[in-house]
């Protein structure tokens, strides 16, 4: 048996996936980046070894993508995430045609073609408000841990407007707001509400299509799916649970089994 | 005697600034703005009353500034900081004729002609980047204390390249570079190198002439000044009491207001 790891070297977490040669997941493990890339990664991949009982030896292929690919130095081979994501989530949804992926640094909208290729993508990665970080200062700035914004936003009754334009800025528009006597579970909803307009932009960008798949951290949180939906006005898939952080990973490993598969291919034809 | 006033509710510090017939400061103060914009504004005025040892009584006249200008609901009027950052700074360096105005939350950059009259201007109100706030961010980063980035830049020899326009992803660039073995004092000059771009930038649009006159609370900063010194290739105007331009145009402006009600007044009743 064959085992494929894909590495997701993500602007705040490392996550790793082990697939067996069918596809199916075996383990899965995740890491804060930090600054020591290298480090982060051999963390989670050890840990998803861990978590499918399977020792280093036994990967056949390991393709790492997400930002930090390049700098991590792992791995047979290096893939983008756009290509990753696409491949983990039409394996999933096979009808994709949109996704939106919203990490902690970056917002990227791709395309696929029937084909499951990406056709066109655009993305933001020089400013936080359309990011998860945008979501994070906002918790903060209300008190609020990263962890206890799904806990938070949950309870909302409805969304406060919050402008969205800087990450900075949000800072005192929050500030006012509380002090008008908004819940901070409504602040949060509102930031959710300005984050999908953002997004809604940029797949308006590459001519968005249904199926529309959403991958990324922050999509973990159920009122970010249902913002969205509210937002298209059409149904989005989702891998289930915290899976949606790991579908660049995934993609990753399932592009390891294709390589692997290759090269047993081309073994066989020198072989003979 | 009779006297006027300006308060200046900027995005991070108030200030106030109180004036006699004769359009000379007598009294000041600073105070940071916080989360009761309407308390912060009260604050301010009494104190500069105190530092003047004039009683309130004795102003005829007080004009509120800044974005939180509709909040000093002691005042008389309101006039836009960009009025007021020109008419305070040409009636300091009366050859201005271009301002920049660096605050917490914004930098503007307005062209007067000789006469003081606003020929454009040109404002960054929606992106943190560019703005007093960067500092802040580098200073939360690198834990220093404000008033220390300055004299830390200063002692820099080569600026570390920012790469980064937000401000949130600039804390995280901070850091990688620290790990990277980068000295802070290099990190911190290329910090400055990066806003003074920015705003250079913001200049560029309405026309930069000379003179420069810098006002707002980041030129207390002296790598600031001295950046946009080298990068301009000028000599900014700058003063101790550039801080409180804006409050000094506002304060001006309330004169204005005495003086244009006391005009028509009977021959007789003159004042000394």
């Amino acid at each position: 048996m064959s085992y494929t790891a894909g590495i997701d070297i993500g602007s705040t977490y490392t996550k790793v996936v082990i697939v067996e040669e069918d596809g199916t997941m075996l383990g899965r493990a995740m890491e804060p980046t930090g600054f020591k890339l290298t480090q982060a990664a051999e963390r989670a991949l050890a840990a998803a070894l861990e978590a499918a009982g399977l020792a280093r030896d036994k990967i056949g292929y390991v393709v790492a993508t997400g930002f930090g690919r390049h700098q991590a130095g792992i791995g047979d081979a290096a893939v983008t995430d756009l290509t990753a994501a696409a491949r983990g989530a039409t394996h999933v949804f096979p009808n994709t045609r949109t996704i939106l992926d919203v990490g902690g640094q970056t917002m990227k909208a791709s395309r696929l073609g029937a084909d499951a290729k990406v056709q066109s993508f655009r993305l933001n990665d020089k400013c936080a408000a359309g990011t998860g970080a945008f979501l994070e200062k906002t918790a903060r700035y209300m008190g609020y841990r990263t962890d206890e914004i799904g806990p938070l936003v949950a309870t909302s009754k409805a969304p406060v407007t919050i402008s969205g334009v800087c990450a900075v800025f949000a800072e005192s528009e929050v500030i006012n707001q509380l002090s008008e006597g908004s819940a901070p579970a409504d602040i949060m909803h509102g930031a959710f509400v300005s984050l999908v307009d953002r997004s809604v932009q940029l797949m308006k960008r590459v001519r968005m299509e249904p199926e529309f798949t959403l991958v990324g951290g922050i999509l973990r949180f159920e009122r970010m799916i249902h913002v969205v939906q509210q937002a298209l006005g059409a149904s989005v898939n989702v891998l289930p649970g915290d899976l949606v952080q790991y579908t660049a990973a995934f993609g990753a490993a399932l592009l390891g089994q294709r390589r692997l598969r290759r090269l047993a291919a081309k073994e066989a034809t020198h072989g003979a | 005697m009779a006297y006027a006033a300006g308060v200046d509710v900027g995005s991070t510090q108030t200030k106030a600034v109180l004036i006699d017939e004769t359009r000379r400061i007598v009294g000041r103060s600073l105070t940071d703005t916080g989360a009761n914009v309407m308390r912060a504004a009260e604050t301010a005025f009494h104190e500069a009353l105190t530092d003047a040892g004039v009683p309130e009584e004795e102003v005829e006249f007080v004009v509120g500034t800044g974005y939180g200008r509709y909040k000093v609901t002691f005042g008389n009027t309101q006039v836009t900081e960009i009025s007021c950052h020109a008419r305070g700074a040409v009636h300091m360096f009366p050859s201005t004729r271009t301002v920049l105005d660096m605050g917490g939350q914004d930098t503007k950059a307005i062209r007067v002609q000789p006469t003081g009259e606003i020929v454009d201007f040109c404002m960054n109100d929606k992106c943190a980047a560019g703005t007093g706030r960067f500092l802040g961010a580098a200073a939360v980063a690198l834990e220093l204390p404000l008033t220390e980035l300055g004299p830390t830049a200063l002692r820099g020899e080569r600026a570390v390249k920012i790469s980064t326009t937000c401000t949130v992803f600039a804390e995280s660039e901070v850091l990688s570079w620290l790990g990277k073995g980068k000295k802070i004092e290099d990190i911190l000059l290329g910090v400055h190198e990066s806003i003074a771009a920015r705003s250079i930038g913001l200049l560029r649009r309405v026309g930069i002439e000379s003179e420069v006159t810098f006002t707002g609370g980041v030129t207390k900063n002296q790598a600031m000044v001295a950046t946009l010194n080298k990068r301009l290739g000028l000599q900014v105007n700058v003063s101790d009491e550039s801080h409180y331009i804006g409050a000094l145009g506002a304060a001006l402006f309330a004169l204005d207001r005495i003086l244009a009600g006391r005009a028509p007044a009977p021959a007789g009743r003159g004042t000394t």
